[in-house]
């Protein structure tokens, strides 16, 4: 079995997606994760559903359930004296501490990393937010719209073939909360990399995330090539030809870029006379008569239903797609061969298809995923089995407002 | 480092990484454990070059040499070796086997059963290292009935979901290019750190069989939940989040400038409203709690997009930010590139290649306090290194080269 990181302790004191998505990644992994919430309301997830039936209810936010998987949680507020010397003691346990308070909050709790160290000269702790702990708009607030579009990535958003229908119109952001598990992804690398450094040298230390810099670095490739020739990528940014065709029952992508493929496609439309055509033969070609070509793709799209086409096409070679619904993905064929997707069984929610992860490995299969964990389940076992409370200790805790 | 300045710490000191990889979902990974410190020892040959070094990406001159002209090339492979292997030669896949045997990783973006054919797959390296950590990325993964299908970037975007849940919600899909891969790749690191992880602690290596539909497909989160749990379809919804406004991208003065504004709470609005010069909107009851703005988004929407025409966009986000408004300019790659903020905290390096002359490049995405995340040289000519990895960790003697640059298996 692949339990790389059994033996580590994480704390994680973050909310939404961005922290539990780094959490979630390494529970998964094998760590053992602490997840402190705030007594009585939770992660702000827990509020944000999308929820069975769209009836709220705090055990059973699809975005919890997801984020969550594999976790502990402890209810505690960290806010109060009593809570504080709690927090401090499970992080004195801790090899890890996942937090997303803003910058120098958790110095006004008398929690900054300084003070973590005393007790624990190890720790190591990985901080996300906006746009990092220093710098001029370190204290600027953020949600998922603002960070995204302060990538970069934002601006190039939606892309040509609705550029086209709509030139007016704004750019937008990823879909969902794309940047927030970006930087989530970002930052379970950056822990286990400093984990590693633990493990060679001894030494705990502090790591900064800034969901500004984790988005805005996977557009790399786009930037040296805008910049090296002096352009701004936008709206505009388009295929030369090809690219996305409306069909039956959705979108899909076609782009014979090659002779090869472009004869390739053309023969599986019926048409094989057109990979003579003068007008299409070569690339350059191709280029030269972009709208005859789309002209041709379009028509023939327009009459299929998209996986139908997706199916036709890719094992041909020439590069298509058809645009996935969540349905789509739960019903491919693919996924199902890998096993993708994994029932979860949760004490109050049910039974939910989760998708699982997107990595095997070859010694074994990764430990089956345990449900998310219901608000404050592991109180008890963690602040009596962890840190030796005596249980009458818990319900003046509980009375107090501090669990 | 001064002189006397004791060796920098690094997060993956010792680590040496071979690098099969082209274009970008391969080679991001492989980049990001060069800034972590590894070695990383790129494979190519004028045979098989690597897409970054061709054109579109490359410049091309009169004289050759397009190979060492890509902007993009230099970017996605900082700091790593270049060695000229052709893995059509015998000979190259016989020093491939060697240099694996003294690697901790391979990573390799080929179609699945390249590597395998090549004499490179994990069974054979691993006889080279028993302890060698291997990802292999691929469109589909590397079993199921779509995993020999072609894959490229804007493909997985629509196979992965996230084109679907991306754009105006009366639009088609969205577009997403490179950053794509990048995601690919980012997924594909933390699956490598996490082995490095185990060997550390248990000495055992790992095959890591990485799909790129799938890492992609992860990101479309609480929308397969919603499908899970209700059989509902989630669609693309522009800049909105459901339950909150304003919460938008709103068009400023100058040409195509735009500011996303988003409102999270009751105080926001109220403070929305005062500096935006229109209390009367705190009193109008189409606004008066969070539900009631969703509700009426789109006169709001109205509202907020007269204010932000007559206004620039920048400026305009610091004065909400400065009332406590989340607010950010949808920001453009050239200003992104003069941004204060990412040159305060050195988001930004700049270096010097011998042919590009002084290029600016994102810095590593992280800060460590400790073990420090660097870029420390350029991308590589192609061949720069294959002295250094051939006589020096291979300890093959000139006369060996010369003979294998003859026959072609350094190419």
């Amino acid at each position: 079995m692949f339990d790389a990181l059994s033996g580590v302790t994480v704390l994680e004191y973050a909310g939404f997606v961005s922290g539990p998505y780094c959490g979630k990644l390494l529970a998964e992994m094998g760590a053992t994760v602490w997840k402190l919430e705030e007594p009585v309301r939770g992660d702000p997830a827990r509020g944000y559903g999308p929820f069975p039936s769209n009836i709220p209810h705090r055990e059973k936010s699809g975005l919890f359930l997801l984020l969550n998987t594999n976790k502990h949680s402890i209810t505690l507020d960290p806010f109060s004296p009593t809570g504080h010397d709690l927090f401090l003691r499970l992080a004195a346990k801790a090899d890890l501490l996942i937090e997303d308070r803003r910058p120098g909050e958790m110095a006004e709790m008398g929690l900054d990393h300084q003070q973590l160290k005393e007790s624990n000269p190890g720790l190591v702790q990985v901080s996300i937010t906006p746009y990092g702990q220093d710098g001029p708009k370190a204290s600027w607030k953020a949600s998922h719209v603002n960070s995204f579009h302060a990538s970069g990535e934002g601006y190039t958003l939606p892309g040509g073939m609705t550029h086209a229908l709509f030139p007016d119109r704004g750019p937008v952001a990823g879909g969902v909360h794309l940047g927030e598990y970006d930087a989530g992804l970002m930052a379970a690398s950056a822990a286990v990399a400093a984990l590693l450094a633990k493990e060679t040298w001894g030494i705990g230390q502090l790591v900064d995330i800034s969901k500004q810099e984790a988005i805005m670095g996977l557009s790399r490739l786009g930037m040296a090539q805008a910049m090296g020739q002096d352009i701004i990528y936008d709206r505009s940014r388009s295929y030369e030809y090809g690219g996305i065709f409306g069909c039956q029952d959705g979108y899909v992508i076609l782009y014979p870029r090659e002779d090869s493929q472009w004869k390739a496609l053309v023969e599986i439309m019926g048409q094989p006379e057109l990979a003579q055509d003068p007008r299409f033969q070569t690339r350059p070609a191709r280029i030269q008569n972009g709208e005859e070509v789309n002209a041709v793709l379009s028509q023939w799209a327009a009459g299929l239903g998209k996986e139908e086409i997706y199916y036709l096409v890719a094992p041909s070679g020439c590069p298509t797609a058809f645009f996935s619904t969540p349905e789509d993905a739960h019903r491919s064929p693919q996924f199902e061969a890998r096993d993708f997707f994994e029932d979860v069984t949760h004490p109050v929610a049910g039974t939910i298809r989760q998708p699982g992860r997107p990595y095997r490995f070859g010694s074994g299969a990764l430990a089956g995923t345990k449900p998310a964990p219901t608000l404050g389940q592991h109180t008890r076992d963690i602040l009596c089995g962890e840190l030796g409370l005596a249980p009458e200790e818990l319900s003046r805790l509980g009375r107090g407002g501090v669990i | 480092m001064a002189a006397g300045d004791e060796t920098p710490k690094v997060a993956l000191a010792g680590v040496r990484v071979l690098d099969f990889t082209n274009l970008l979902a391969g080679p991001f990974p492989s980049l990001l454990l060069g800034f972590l410190g590894a070695e990383v020892i790129k494979v190519e040959s004028n045979t098989r070059l690597d897409a970054a070094r061709r054109p579109p990406y490359s410049f091309q001159t009169a004289g050759g040499g397009d190979a060492d002209r890509s902007p993009v090339f230099n970017s996605v492979n900082l700091n790593k070796l270049s060695v000229q292997l052709n893995l059509k030669e015998p000979q190259a896949i016989t020093l491939a086997h060697r240099l694996a045997a003294i690697s901790d990783v391979v990573v390799e973006n080929m179609r699945p059963g390249v590597m395998d054919r090549l004499g490179l797959g994990y069974s054979q390296l691993r006889q080279d290292n028993p302890t060698i950590i291997m990802a292999s990325i691929s469109g589909a993964g590397s079993t199921g009935p779509e995993s020999s299908y072609p894959g490229y970037a804007p493909a997985f975007s629509a196979l992965g979901g996230l084109g679907h849940l991306t754009g105006y919600g009366d639009g088609p899909p969205a577009e997403m290019h490179d950053s794509i891969d990048s995601r690919i790749g980012a997924t594909a690191l933390f699956a490598l750190l996490t082995a490095l992880f185990r060997r550390r602690r248990t000495g055992q290596g790992e095959f890591i069989d990485l799909s790129s539909r799938e890492a992609i497909t992860m990101f479309s989160g609480e929308a397969l939940m919603d499908f899970a749990m209700n059989g509902a379809v989630q669609e693309r919804r522009g800049n909105r989040e459901p339950g909150q406004s304003p919460h938008g991208c709103y068009q400023c003065l100058g040409d195509d400038r735009w500011i996303t504004i988003a409102v999270g709470n009751q105080e926001e609005w109220i403070a929305l409203c005062q500096i935006t010069g229109n209390p009367q909107w705190a009193d109008d009851p189409r606004f008066a709690d969070a539900l009631k703005r969703w509700d009426n988004q789109e006169a709001l929407d109205q509202l907020i997009q007269n204010w932000t025409s007559t206004k620039y966009a920048r400026e305009t986000a610091e004065i909400l930010q400065n009332a406590g408004i989340a607010a950010e300019v949808s920001i453009d790659g050239k200003e992104l590139a003069g941004d204060a903020h990412l040159h305060a905290r050195k988001a930004w390096d700049f270096v010097d290649h011998p042919i590009l002359g002084r290029t600016q490049v994102p810095s590593p995405p992280w800060r460590f306090s400790k073990t420090p995340a660097t870029i420390r040289a350029p991308g590589p000519l192609l061949g720069q290194h294959n002295w250094y990895v051939l006589l020096d960790l291979l300890g093959t003697t000139e006369y060996e080269v010369a003979g294998w640059v003859k026959s072609g298996a350094i190419d």
